[in-house]
């Protein structure tokens, strides 16, 4: 196995250099990922969301791209076929989760105080009050930022940032980390772009290109002339693909 | 600032464990991990008082980002939002290098 990357090579057991005599240091060589502790309640989630078949998709967004408004037109779609929750994620307020509850699904909100971005513990401790068991989709909606919210796993199983035709078309090349770590772009609020001659969705697309992979970009609108066909078919195949999925019970 | 109290707790428990002061922290950080070097240097001068770390310094090292071609095999040194292979020009290519998050090393006073 790699000895470089740290992969194998478990955090209880750095390798140790004692200290030469007459040295006033002695070195510990660690190789243990910075935040270890957040990926390991991660996991945790993770298997809680495995155990009871649910998909858990994290929706990440600068401010104002929609998420929120998304989430409720997905809802209105979906409800009478999946079973669909929200956990909202905010520095202040439960208006998200108010606005999610009146779609008639469970909604908790996290309230972060100063937190720019949701973190596992925090997921963790929703989850007390979010039973998963009959549910078939849950949604993270993380705090709108597109920096911080990237370096911390939650333990969902897909990412998906919204960029809305009110940003720029360069968000991919200014904020790589966060679009890199998608699983699917959503291009939200797109009737506004027969008014915005400054969006280009070929130019966003060609940004998202140039951070390697083949990450998909759909569009949606949800507010003038209702379009999120692709998004809702994007959520069915991967429902589809959980569902093929079985969850196996590590033996002892 | 998360990540800093994530790494004085990692460090902390290493150094209470052999009973030492810590010296120094080596941390790799990569262009690609997300966490700015310099906000974290900021955050650490404040959140290392008060324990096994206060008088300890902290050192990163950021090595520059390299994709592997998936179509050519091809290694390239690029740049964050550009990961594509320098050689062939395809988009599928993965990050070998550049994403690290990593606790290195800590340097312990004897």
């Amino acid at each position: 196995m790699c000895q470089t990357c740290g992969c194998a090579i478990t955090p209880a057991s750095p390798h140790e250099t004692a200290a030469a005599p007459g040295e006033q240091r002695r070195s510990v060589e660690v190789f243990e990922r910075l935040l270890a502790e957040n990926d390991r309640v991660a996991g945790h989630n993770r298997t809680h969301f495995d155990q009871h078949g649910v998909l858990a998709i994290n929706l990440m967004s600068s401010p104002g791209a929609g998420k929120t408004a998304l989430l409720e037109a997905t809802i209105r779609a979906l409800k009478g076929r999946y079973r669909i929750a929200v956990i909202e994620g905010d520095l202040e307020t439960d208006n998200d989760a108010r606005r999610i509850r009146a779609q008639g699904v469970p909604a908790v909100q996290i309230t972060t105080g100063t937190a720019c971005h949701l973190d596992a513990a925090a997921v963790h401790r929703a989850l007390h009050d979010m039973p998963l068991a009959g549910l078939d989709l849950l949604f993270i909606e993380n705090v709108g930022n597109l920096v911080c919210p990237a370096s911390f796993d939650l333990g969902q199983h897909l990412n998906v940032t919204l960029l809305s035709v009110t940003e720029g078309d360069d968000k991919p090349a200014k904020y790589p980390v966060i679009f890199r770590a998608s699983d699917l772009v959503v291009l939200s609020k797109t009737d506004l772009l027969e008014v915005l001659d400054d969006f280009q969705p070929e130019r966003a697309a060609m940004a998202l290109r140039d951070l390697g992979g083949a990450t998909p970009m759909i569009h949606t609108a949800v507010r003038r002339t209702p379009s999120i066909a692709a998004w809702l078919e994007w959520l069915e195949a991967q429902l589809c693909d959980r569902w093929a999925y079985r969850y196996v019970p590590t033996s002892r | 600032m998360s990540v800093c109290q994530a790494l004085l707790v990692q460090v902390a428990a290493i150094a209470r464990q052999r009973g030492a002061a810590v010296a120094s922290i080596t941390v790799e950080i990569g262009p690609l991990s997300g966490v700015d070097s310099a906000q974290l240097l900021l955050a650490f001068a404040v959140m290392r008082a008060g324990g096994n770390c206060a008088t300890a310094v902290l050192l990163i090292e950021t090595a520059s980002v390299e994709v592997r071609c998936l179509s050519c095999g091809a290694d390239s040194e690029t740049l964050v939002n550009r990961l594509v292979c320098r050689a062939c020009g395809g988009f599928r290519t993965r990050v070998i290098a550049g994403d690290e998050l990593r606790l290195r090393r800590v340097e312990l006073e004897v």
